[in-house]
Formats: C-alpha cells, sequence, structure tokens
C-alpha cells in the first residue's frame, strides 16, 4: 500500500544500462508513527492544573484596636452546611439580642450567587463597564488592572465571613471560593465558625 | 444473464503524505507536552473558573484524598535527599545512600516516619499498591505533616504550596491541614483545580 519507489537513471555507467527499481513497503512505518503517536497521547498531559490563590491572615495575636471592626452593616455571613446547603445572613446579632433572618440557598446560579451579586451590584456594574472597554480595546492592561482592583476595593461593598461546618466538604470551599471570584467581592475571609452560628443553624434545620 | 466478470483492479494509493503527517503530529505532541507524574492515589478535584497556572518548578505539593490521608513532595532530587536527611535526623533515624536515592525517585509519598525503610525497601510497583498508602499522620498529637513542611521549607526557601483535594474530603481534614500551616505561619498556599467555564450571563 504505501511505497516508495525510485526509478533509477539509465545510461550513466559505461556500457550497461541497469534500470534499479527499488520497491520501499513503507506501510510499517506509518504503524509505528500511529503507535508512537497513541503513546505519547496516553502518557502525556497538555492540560496544566489550575489553581487558586488563596491567602490567610497570620495567626499572631492582633491587638483589639488595631482590628479592623467590621461594619455590621455590611457583613454578610455565609455558613457550608452538609449536602451543599448554604446558610447565610446579613449583618450580626443586633443590640437588642434579635437573631439575624437565616436563609438557606444552594450553589445553584440563582442560590447564593444571586444574592451576592444583589448585594455587590455597584461593584458588579463598575466591573462590567471595564470589561467592556477593554473588550473594545479602550484602555490600556494596566489601567484596567489599577481600576479593577480599586472597584473591588470600594468602601461600600459587602465583606463576606465565610464559615464551614464540620458536614462541609471541600468541594464546597472551593465552590464558595469560586463565588467570591465570580461576584467580584473585595473582602472575604475564611473564619472558624462559632458556637453561635451552629445554633443558627440548628434552629433552622428543626 | 450476461456473465460480468468483475475486473480486479489494484488500487494503489500513495501514503507517504499520510506517513510525513503522522511524523509531524507526533513531533508535535513529544515537544509540548510533558509526562504526567504518578501519584500514590487519585484525587478527583473540584472545578473552579481561576486560570492562573500552576507554577512548574518550586512546588510543595500536599495531596489529600476522600478519607483525609496527606500525601506529600516536592521536586528538585537533590532537594528531596536533604529533605530525607533533615526529617530523619528529627526522628534519629539514619538513611543509606541507597535509601536516599531511592527516595529522591518517589515523587510524592503518604508513609509515617516509622515505615520509611520499609517503604524505601520495596520495588517501585509494590510502593503503589492501595495497602501503603498509610497518609502521613498530621493530627495535633503526632504532627509529622508539620516537621515535613519546615524541613522542606528549610531546604528551599522559594517553595511554593499547592493543596490537591478530592472534592468529598471532608472539611475537618482540610480545615486541619490549613490550621498547621497557619502554624508554620505559611499563609500563601494555592489549591489545585480543574478549569469550569465562567458563567456568561451575570
Amino acid at each position: 500500500m504505501a511505497e516508495l519507489n525510485t526509478e533509477g537513471k539509465g545510461g550513466k555507467k559505461k556500457g550497461k544500462s541497469k534500470k534499479v527499481s527499488t520497491r520501499v513497503d513503507l506501510t510499517p512505518m506509518v504503524d509505528l508513527a500511529f503507535l508512537l503517536i497513541t503513546f505519547f497521547m496516553l502518557t502525556t498531559s497538555m492540560l496544566k492544573p489550575q489553581t487558586m490563590e488563596i491567602s490567610m491572615p497570620s495567626r499572631d495575636k492582633v491587638e483589639e484596636k488595631d482590628q479592623t471592626k467590621v461594619n455590621a452593616g455590611k457583613a454578610i455571613t455565609i455558613i457550608l452546611g452538609k449536602n451543599d446547603t448554604v446558610f447565610y445572613y446579613f449583618g450580626t446579632r443586633s443590640k437588642e439580642n434579635i437573631d439575624p433572618k437565616v436563609e438557606v440557598t444552594t450553589f445553584a446560579a440563582d442560590g447564593i450567587r444571586k444574592v451576592l451579586l444583589m448585594r455587590n451590584a455597584e461593584v458588579m456594574n463598575k466591573v462590567n463597564e471595564l470589561k467592556n472597554l477593554k473588550a473594545k480595546k479602550s484602555i490600556k492592561d494596566e489601567d484596567y488592572k489599577k481600576q479593577f482592583s480599586e472597584a473591588k476595593a470600594n468602601k461600600a461593598a459587602p465583606v463576606i465571613l465565610i464559615k464551614a461546618t464540620d458536614d462541609a466538604s471541600y468541594k464546597n470551599l472551593v465552590d464558595i471560593l469560586d463565588e467570591m471570584q465570580i461576584c467580584n467581592i473585595g473582602r472575604y475571609a475564611i473564619v472558624d465558625i462559632t458556637a453561635y452560628d451552629l445554633e443558627l443553624v440548628k434552629k433552622i434545620n428543626i | 444473464m450476461p456473465k460480468v466478470k468483475a475486473k480486479r483492479k489494484s488500487t494503489w494509493v500513495d501514503m507517504t503524505a499520510m506517513c510525513d503527517m503522522a511524523f509531524l503530529l507526533l513531533t508535535f505532541f513529544m515537544l509540548t507536552s510533558n509526562f504526567t507524574v504518578k501519584e500514590p492515589i487519585q484525587v478527583d478535584t473540584p472545578s473552579s473558573i481561576s486560570e492562573i497556572k500552576i507554577p512548574e518548578t518550586n512546588i510543595m505539593k500536599i495531596v489529600v484524598d476522600k478519607e483525609g490521608k496527606i500525601f506529600f513532595g516536592i521536586d528538585g532530587q537533590d532537594k528531596r535527599i536533604s529533605l530525607l536527611e533533615k526529617v530523619g535526623e528529627l526522628y534519629k533515624i539514619n538513611f543509606t545512600t541507597e535509601e536516599k536515592h531511592q527516595f529522591s525517585l518517589v515523587n510524592s509519598f503518604g508513609i509515617p516516619i516509622e515505615k520509611m525503610k520499609a517503604f524505601l525497601a520495596l520495588s517501585s510497583s509494590d510502593r503503589d499498591l492501595k495497602e501503603n498508602a498509610f497518609g502521613i499522620p498530621g493530627d495535633s498529637l503526632n504532627n509529622q505533616f508539620k516537621d515535613w513542611i519546615q524541613a522542606a521549607r528549610k531546604v528551599n526557601t522559594e517553595l511554593k504550596i499547592a493543596i490537591k483535594a478530592d472534592r468529598k474530603t471532608p472539611y475537618p481534614k482540610i480545615k486541619n491541614v490549613m490550621n498547621t500551616l497557619q502554624e508554620l505561619d505559611e499563609n500563601r498556599y494555592n489549591l489545585i483545580t480543574s478549569l469550569e467555564e465562567a458563567p456568561d450571563k451575570l
């Protein structure tokens, strides 16, 4: 099937004119080439794994006065429960000791993402504007990056506290960090869950 | 009925072009991809929209499987040898040159230090058996995991930490790992995830 055909030129040698035709069958060569391709396709990986960067606060005890108090009006606490459920409430316990209203939602697009988008509407609009400008190439890359970080650091943007119960899975943690990135939340922190939060969650389950 | 005798024609297709294309594809794959490293356990990472690529060198990989067993590895064969020496000093275990050499070939491992010598004596196919995947102890009573990280940091100060965990890993196990890192003041690390498409309509 695969052949390499060379036809000898006659008349070059003195006297004897030989016509030599060599037929080389290249079928095994093609087989070998495909075997090698298959080997490399199966044993190597072109896709480099992706990462999400996290920085946590350091363990050192921070002075009470230096610790920036989270403004109760802008704080949203998200509690990760079992079976991919998400509990959230706005603010903290009010001075009259009224428990904040705890809502239940899921990780679907109409769940926690909708809530966060609504709360972060100002920042989202600014970011969408910037993205449009970038698509039309009206602003330079460095300007885009600077304005993007400024938009995210907006003082009026909500601050999210992420707390996970022991029934949550790692996937829940990664998903919520993902939502932070999708909704362009500027400030969030992963903190330990408190007994108060556990109680609030327990009340919902009853 | 007329007898129609089908004439046999030999079809000869010139496959030279096919052969050229096959070799071009082969060269492309050989040059652009990297061999996947064999890991002690298979982990199914959750997906995220993050598109930052993992750095190629100077990474410390911490793999946590869905039961919470911890596996650890760094890159660089000579660095692995110094790492083993440092941890050996800490636990007063001496490793022979042959054992150190074997260790430098292991990509990531999950063995408590007491079982390390026996592990290194096994053949490379035996090491991958599930029975040998004990996981490095990381609880507060016996935190060998913390010692490995500290030693690794001393061996290579530029190491970046990457955590690869299964999506079903229970949160307390991850919290444990993160707390250990926080105790050692390692506050910047990466979580390895698979790619997910960013939602376009927001």
